[in-house]
């Protein structure tokens, strides 16, 4: 059971509130979901350790997070994966050594045998073709997918995807969409997608959790949510313009705005 | 990236061959390495001066122009207020007669001062700790020129007295 | 009130980020092993620091040499010292300008390109990148480079001095008439090797350290955006023009300060 209990972390624009237990269930696809800004960047670098929470506690795997060592911390790392939302591959590595980059850091085994890994993950993610490319010359979504395919080149207990979806053409998100479900699946991980795109993320998450401002707005499966009574969370879900969010934001009132100056 | 490691390796083993080479370029010749002549394998004599003028430490000793070792330190006897120089010679030059002049002399119009020594008839020779006795102070051009106009203000008064 | 607390805050955010930059070079220099870990990584940098500020240095030492040449042969034909030209040249190149303009030169064209490299790859999450792969970005990215400044420097600040003795040599004696045998031997008499040449390597040394420094830390501390990429470019520059001509004096005095 990983769960990450009631976080309170000041840190530059968001932070997290005594609300609720977040508890993130091994082998679902768990999403975080919520309007920008809110930090669930942040949360992602606070579970992986990258950021200190002020106070709170997380626990992944049991392991305490802020009670690391630097080597444990770095032990913990290699069993989860990473997609950031750019692809982050090293530019000046070809597709094939991007993939091989965690396994020849972390692992002895043999170039032949490495060779199969990186084959195999490219497979999985359908790029094995564009192995000798360099970072430059791929789209966005075939460098995220080599991204992912990197992340699960150690075969790691969960991954967290940091806005898969965002900015891509229909038919690239679909194929993350489903590359994402298959990969859980199949391989029986524990994915957290942090997103606000609400169609593909409620797709195929299990569990969803809606933040706002570092507090929980509401927790539950995608049907639930969709139709959840709480007006933020139904604002958020349908994509409405107006709501607890206002399309106004805090302006001096239309009279003297315009009738004033005439004056 | 493997493709151009070899290309790479080749070019960094270019630097640091070119880095060497201009090391050696420097130490062999642009600069006194080739002579080695730091003066720590040698052996120090002293001399006495009532004025050393210019002289510096590290200024060339030489011996009928040619360089026979460098001043290692001066110092001041507070007793007898000279200036007490330390030169060391090279080991070479052993043959240096107990009774030698030691001047100091300036190089070109206003280059930097030396020490010259004008060999004795001595049979024995200056060793370690040996003391030069007979020296000559450097020319300061001050004094010089208060000489010639003393000198040639006597001729004008004398001329006159006449 | 406003002013002097804008002070305070600016004094407090430089001495903050002299804190960082403190931490960032101990930890680069605590882990010194690891370029015998991955020796390639040393060898493409260099290549990426050293050998491609080869040319520039090679024909800025020469046209810096020449200078002299020419400038010390005007200047010192006046006092009839025109003999000393070769050690002019030869003083103020392995003394001062060797090391001096080398490393100006080398925080222009390496320092700013490290600053940009490592700053972009802030920008586009590859350090984080690397943090999650758990691999230490500082271990694996910053140190070759670092270790592949120090090296350059010294070796590039010679092969200046070297090539513009080699400069001046040709304009006093090729093109001023100068004589070849004074040029030569006066050099060979009056510079030192230990405390010319080798307080010059000790110099440059010193500015490699600097230089290289100061570049990777303003591209690790750099904010992640274009524009902080380029302030973080510019600062790097600057700061290790003020650091090298600071140290620069520092060090004259100190080893030169008996002649």
């Amino acid at each position: 059971m990983m769960d990450l209990a009631h976080q309170a972390g000041a840190l530059l624009l968001a932070w997290f509130t005594l609300r609720e237990y977040m508890a993130i269930r091994r082998g679902a696809v768990t999403a975080i979901m919520g309007p920008s800004g809110t930090g669930k960047t942040t949360l992602l670098k606070l579970i992986g350790g990258q950021i200190c929470a002020s106070a709170g506690t997380i626990m992944v795997d049991g392991q305490n997070i802020s009670e690391l060592r630097i080597r444990d911390l770095y032990e913990l790392r290699k069993r989860m994966g990473m997609m950031f939302q750019s692809g982050a591959l090293l530019t000046d590595l070809s597709v094939y050594e991007n993939v091989a980059f965690p396994l020849r850091e972390h692992t002895k085994l043999p170039e032949s045998m490495i060779r199969k890994l990186v084959l195999m993950k490219l497979e999985a993610v359908g790029l094995r073709g564009v192995r000798e490319l360099m970072p430059s010359e791929l789209s966005g979504g075939m460098a995220r997918r080599v991204a992912l395919a990197r992340a699960i080149a150690l075969d790691p207990m969960m991954i967290m995807y940091d806005e898969p979806f965002s900015g891509q053409d229909p038919i690239s998100m679909g194929v993350i969409v489903s590359l994402i479900k298959r990969l859980n699946d199949a391989a029986d991980l524990t994915s957290i997608v942090v997103s606000h795109d609400v169609p593909e993320t409620a797709s195929i998450a299990d569990r969803i959790f809606v933040i706002s401002e570092g507090q929980v707005i509401e927790q539950g499966t995608p049907d639930a949510l969709m139709q959840s009574q709480k007006a933020w969370t139904y604002q958020f879900m349908h994509g409405e313009s107006d709501g607890p969010v206002p399309f106004h934001l805090p302006a001096p009132s239309l009279a003297s705005d315009f009738l004033g100056e005439a004056e | 990236m493997k493709k151009g490691s070899l290309g790479i390796e080749f070019m960094v083993g270019l630097l640091m061959l070119a880095g060497a080479a201009a090391l050696f370029f420097l130490a062999m010749k642009a600069s006194n390495f080739a002579s080695v002549d730091n003066g720590a394998d040698g052996y120090t004599i002293t001399a006495r001066f009532d004025n050393i003028g210019g002289l510096k430490v590290r200024a060339p000793v030489t011996m009928a122009g040619v360089r026979v070792g460098q001043v290692q330190s001066i110092a001041i006897d507070s007793e007898t207020f000279e200036a007490v120089v330390q030169m060391s010679i090279r080991p070479q030059y052993d043959r240096i007669p107990e009774d030698t002049f030691a001047k100091i002399l300036t190089s070109g119009l206003l280059g930097e001062q030396y020490i010259g020594l004008d060999p004795g008839g001595s049979p024995d020779y200056l060793e370690e700790g040996g003391a030069i006795t007979v020296t000559q102070s450097a020319l300061v051009l001050e004094e010089v020129i208060g000489q010639f106009l003393f000198s040639k203000a006597e001729e004008a008064s004398k001329g006159e007295g006449l | 009130m406003k002013a002097i607390e804008a002070l305070g805050r600016r004094g407090i955010d430089f001495l903050r980020g002299l804190g960082r930059a403190g931490d960032l070079f101990l930890r680069m220099l605590l882990n010194v092993v690891d370029i015998f870990l991955h020796p390639r990584e040393l060898t493409g940098q260099l290549y990426a620091v050293g050998v491609l500020s080869l040319l520039i240095i090679a024909v800025s030492g020469l046209f810096v040499g020449m200078v002299l040449g020419l400038q010390g042969y005007y200047i010192l034909s006046r006092f009839a010292a025109d003999a000393m030209l070769g050690v002019l040249v030869a003083t103020s190149l392995v003394r001062e300008l060797g090391p001096v303009v080398t490393a100006l030169l080398f925080a222009g064209r390496a320092g700013s390109a490290l600053t940009a490299e490592i700053g972009l790859m802030k920008a586009t999450e590859q350090l984080s990148g690397l943090e999650m792969m758990a691999v230490n970005p500082v271990r694996r990215v910053l140190v070759p480079r670092f270790f592949a400044g120090i090296i350059s420097m010294p070796l590039l600040a010679l092969v200046f001095s070297a090539v513009g003795i080699y400069g001046g040599y040709f304009v006093s004696v090729g093109l001023m008439g100068g004589d070849i045998g004074t040029f030569w031997s006066q050099i060979e008499a009056r510079v030192d090797f230990r405390h010319d040449v080798v307080n010059g390597i000790i110099k440059s040394f010193v500015f490699g350290v600097t230089c290289t420094w100061i570049a990777l830390f303003q591209g690790y501390d750099a904010t992640p955006t274009s524009e902080g990429v380029s302030r973080a470019t510019t600062r790097t520059v600057v700061h290790s023009a003020l650091a090298v001509l600071g140290l620069d004096f520092v060090m004259t005095a100190l080893m030169f300060g008996d002649d």
